[in-house]
């Protein structure tokens, strides 16, 4: 039984036309359920995106009252710790005294708060996503006073900004504004 | 087989490097390719095919719900919900796996009607149907243990009723339910085991699949005649004709699956399933999904408890040693004249059971479900073993090419007027 | 062509089985309910806008006072034709619970988008006991809940009537021409000009059973219109592949002499 035939198929190398004919009837097959294949695929990978209640809940608020100058707290937003912190006005002066020309991700600190004394970042280090060091006063802040993150060694200044060690680029500002002098919505 | 590099027989110098080392291409080539496959199959051959595009459809759906879907008394339901409104094209994903347990039961239920209409349970494919009904039984037990993960009204008590079946065994029924459950009832521990079971069975079907189609390329496929194939004239090497073929009836059959999933999508299941499950009250009616019903009807024919449960096994066990109960030697149904007859009975009977099933217990339909579970064993146990000495069948034609290279053949024009008409 | 014949008669006698066991579901004390007529009914059938909103109007003045929709969030109503200012508007009407805050105390505060719908008692023990020991049911997938839902519904809300002679009402249960059993706990809650529409359409029971209706009709299969849209692109793209593979069948098969 392993020898079979294959009936009639040498009879085609005659007709010429009817070969192309057959050729193209299957390539236009092939391609549309090949569209068919790749449309079908979308909707699965679709669902690992995040989902809309997922989306929706993007927005966390922040009562800044309670946090005194030089202090910090830490929210979640995303399911990702956020950095508020008061800075002093010592911590000010130090991230505008700077001069960009010795930061790694240049960027000037005027450019990475909405008011000189709150800074929001988001706390999660630019190299491989640990939590940086320094929102409590007893931790290291790193060589800059800013934040210290111990899995490799990174330094992030007063500013958020990469000072020392493997991470990239500083600490990403999330969207956020004031809805009032006392509170702001993060996302 | 000699050891060392295999005898690749392909051109491509990549493809040749790893048939060489693992001949995965050769036996596709040989399994799939050239596989020398009777030339006179009509579209019942297609459900074979059909039933595994249908269990890949419902892994690859299934591994996507389970990414979302919490499989806890609390969060089941709204879970599922969260499935159908929030994640991206989840009621899409949901309404497809869950209409495919429905598509999954039409197309196996049409091929067993092949298998019984044809005899391809008959000698040399015994193992074969036995590894088919193993595959059903499967099956059952996944769906109905998908069933209850929405953790609706029918899941919960559906599951306190199928699980009880088991008490009616005696001494031993009380402790197997409990173990059944992990608890004194349908709980938090039985949803969570279910879950894990659910998720494992398909890839026990897929298994018993590959052996299911591992035993078909040993003997090779039946076919409509029932007759085997004597050469090369009378088969067709699957890929193209065969390929084709199948191509055509799942494009079909994904016309209908689409209908339902994108228009219907509840029509087969029970609106009770979308009220959250509920241990204080039971439906007033409470019914399985319509692919169990028949075998449902079967349980409540019987009187007795443990009657009605071991009948209803028997309804399935029977097809297990079914090869050995019909003793004609002749295969196909077109030349058993009664037999024939004494088959579309049973199916009638089935349908019957089947309709029956979703009655309320009460008469007439317990009568009607006695009767039809009767008439569902005789034809098994009593009126195959005794036509196969009985009946006289029609003369089989000689071969599966010949009546159509001769243009006729000795063939009663009544029992298949046109044979190749669909092949 | 017996095979072809063979198929057919396979596959009506499943679809007799399924339509067999269909049927079996209304089992019970028989009732007709009568056929209404809905904008999101048939293969092209959408929502009606204007309805929806309306239908949310009845819901969220009538029915939520007893009636919680737990699946729904009010972000959910921008599907429904509104624009996100006013259904911002809409959920800083509503007081959540959130928390706990830092003195570890839970507390209220305005309901955002990103909110479930209030519910209105914290359990089911609650509900029960304002409710005379009835539980007033979610209604987030109750049309779907039901056999012929959407009719039911719109049934049951116009359905009230006074029981007829010799009917023994229970205490404290209202007659109602399509509930099964006609004993229901939920009193009549809709009466001419019950809400003040805000697009000035007439308030008649019809009109307000009929608008909450399609309200929870979306709240149960919001994704109905973008299924069905979907379909019927599916399904002629399918049909034409099913042509396409059907020519490409014919010819590998030309071959053959059958």
């Amino acid at each position: 039984m392993a020898e079979t035939m294959a009936p009639a198929k040498a009879a085609h190398g005659a007709e010429g036309s009817g070969e192309t004919r057959r050729d193209f009837l299957m390539l236009t097959t092939g391609a549309f359920a090949a569209v068919g294949v790749g449309v079908v695929v979308w909707p699965f990978i679709h669902s690992m995106n995040p989902a809309r209640d997922v989306l929706a809940l993007s927005s966390t608020e922040v009562d800044l009252a309670p946090i005194a100058a030089g202090q910090a707290v830490t929210v979640m937003w995303r399911g990702k710790p956020v950095f508020v912190r008061n800075r002093t006005a010592e911590e000010v002066q130090a991230a505008r005294a700077t001069p960009l020309s010795e930061l790694k991700d240049p960027a000037p600190d005027q450019g990475r708060v909405q008011r000189d004394q709150w800074l929001v970042v988001v706390g999660v280090c630019t190299h491989l996503g640990c939590v940086p060091l320094g929102q409590k006063s007893s931790d290291p802040r790193g060589d800059y006073n800013g934040w210290f993150c111990p899995c490799h060694g990174s330094h992030y200044d007063t500013s958020g900004r990469i000072r020392k060690g493997p991470a990239p680029t500083n600490l990403a500002v999330p969207e956020y504004s004031f809805t009032s002098p006392t509170q702001i919505r993060i996302g | 087989m000699a050891i060392g590099l295999h005898d690749s027989t392909i051109s491509n110098p990549v493809i040749r490097w790893v048939d060489q080392r693992l001949p995965i291409f050769t036996m596709m080539q040989k399994e799939y390719g050239t596989f020398p496959t009777p030339r006179n199959f009509n579209y019942f051959w297609n459900f074979g095919a059909l039933a595994m595009v249908t269990l890949m459809i419902m892994i690859a759906t299934g591994i996507f719900l389970a990414m979302n879907y919490t499989p806890h008394t609390s969060y089941a339901f709204d879970s599922v919900e969260r499935i159908m409104r929030d994640v991206n094209y989840g009621w899409l994903i949901r309404y497809v796996h869950m209409n495919g347990a429905s598509m999954f039961f039409i197309v196996v239920y049409i091929h067993i009607w092949r298998g019984l209409y044809y005899g391809s349970y008959k000698a040399p494919r015994e193992l074969l149907w036995i590894l088919g009904v193993v595959i059903f039984l499967l099956m059952m037990a996944t769906a109905f243990m998908g069933y209850v993960l929405p953790w609706g009204q029918m899941s919960f008590w559906g599951a306190t009723v199928i699980t009880n079946l088991f008490s009616a065994f005696p001494i031993v029924g009380e402790h197997i339910v409990t173990w059944l459950w992990g608890g004194f009832s349908v709980d938090n521990p039985t949803l969570n085991r279910f879950f894990s079971l659910h998720y494992l069975m398909p890839f026990v079907i897929a298994g018993v699949v590959f052996l299911h189609v591992a035993a078909l390329h040993i003997t090779g496929s039946n076919n409509p005649l029932g007759i085997d194939p004597k050469g090369p004239q009378d088969t067709l090497p699957f890929h193209p004709y065969y390929t084709a073929k199948d191509s055509v009836g799942l494009v079909v059959y994904f016309i209908v699956f689409a209908f339902l999933v994108f228009f219907t999508p509840n029509m087969l299941g029970h609106p009770d399933n979308y009220i959250p499950a509920n241990p204080l009250v039971t439906p007033a009616h409470i019914v399985p999904e319509w692919y169990f019903l028949p075998f449902y009807a079967v349980l409540r024919a019987v009187p007795d408890k443990l009657g009605g449960v071991l009948l209803m096994f028997g309804s399935i066990a029977v097809l297990f040693i079914l090869p050995w109960l019909d003793t004609s030697p002749v295969r196909s149904m077109r030349f058993r004249p009664i037999a024939k007859w004494a088959l579309f009975l049973w199916g009638i009977a089935f349908v019957v059971l089947g309709w029956a099933g979703g009655k309320p217990a009460e008469q007439p339909y317990v009568l009607i479900s006695q009767i039809a579970t009767a008439y569902y064993f005789a034809y098994f146990l009593i009126i195959l073993p005794l036509l196969g000495r009985l009946e006289r069948p029609l003369a089989l034609p000689e071969s599966i090419a010949l009546p159509v290279l001769r243009g006729g053949g000795p063939l009663p024009a009544g029992a298949m007027a046109k044979p190749m008409e669909k092949a | 062509m017996s095979s072809f014949r063979n198929l057919v008669g396979a596959l009506m006698l499943g679809a007799a089985t399924i339509l067999g066991a269909a049927p079996a579901q209304a089992a019970g004390p028989a009732i007709t309910l009568p056929d209404t007529r809905f904008s999101f009914e048939g293969f092209f059938g959408v929502y009606d806008r204007g309805s929806l909103q309306r239908g949310f109007q009845v819901y969220k003045e009538v029915c939520s006072a007893c009636h919680a929709m737990r699946q729904l969030s009010y972000r959910n109503l921008l599907e429904i034709g509104l624009t996100e200012a006013q259904v911002r508007a809409i959920a800083a009407t509503f007081q959540v619970v959130d928390g706990p805050n830092d003195q570890g105390e839970m507390f209220e505060r305005p309901a955002r988008l990103s909110d479930r719908f209030r519910r209105p008692f914290a359990n089911e023990q609650a509900a029960r006991a304002a409710n005379n020991g009835a539980y007033p049911p979610d209604l987030s997938v109750m049309v779907k809940a039901r056999l012929n839902g959407a009719d039911y519904m719109h049934a049951l809300l116009t359905g009230y009537r006074d029981p007829p002679a010799g009917f023994q009402l229970m205490d404290g249960m209202n007659y109602n021409a399509y509930f099964p059993g006609h004993q229901i706990a939920m009193p009549n809650v809709l009466n001419p000009g019950q809400v003040e529409y805000a697009d000035r359409t007439e308030a008649t029971v019809d009109q307000m059973a009929r608008d909450v209706t399609t309200f929870m009709a979306w709240a149960a299969e919001p994704e109905a219109e973008k299924r069905r849209a979907m379909g019927i692109r599916i399904i002629l793209f399918l049909i034409i592949l099913g042509g396409l593979t059907y020519a490409v069948k014919r010819k590998v098969w030309a071959d053959v002499k059958h």
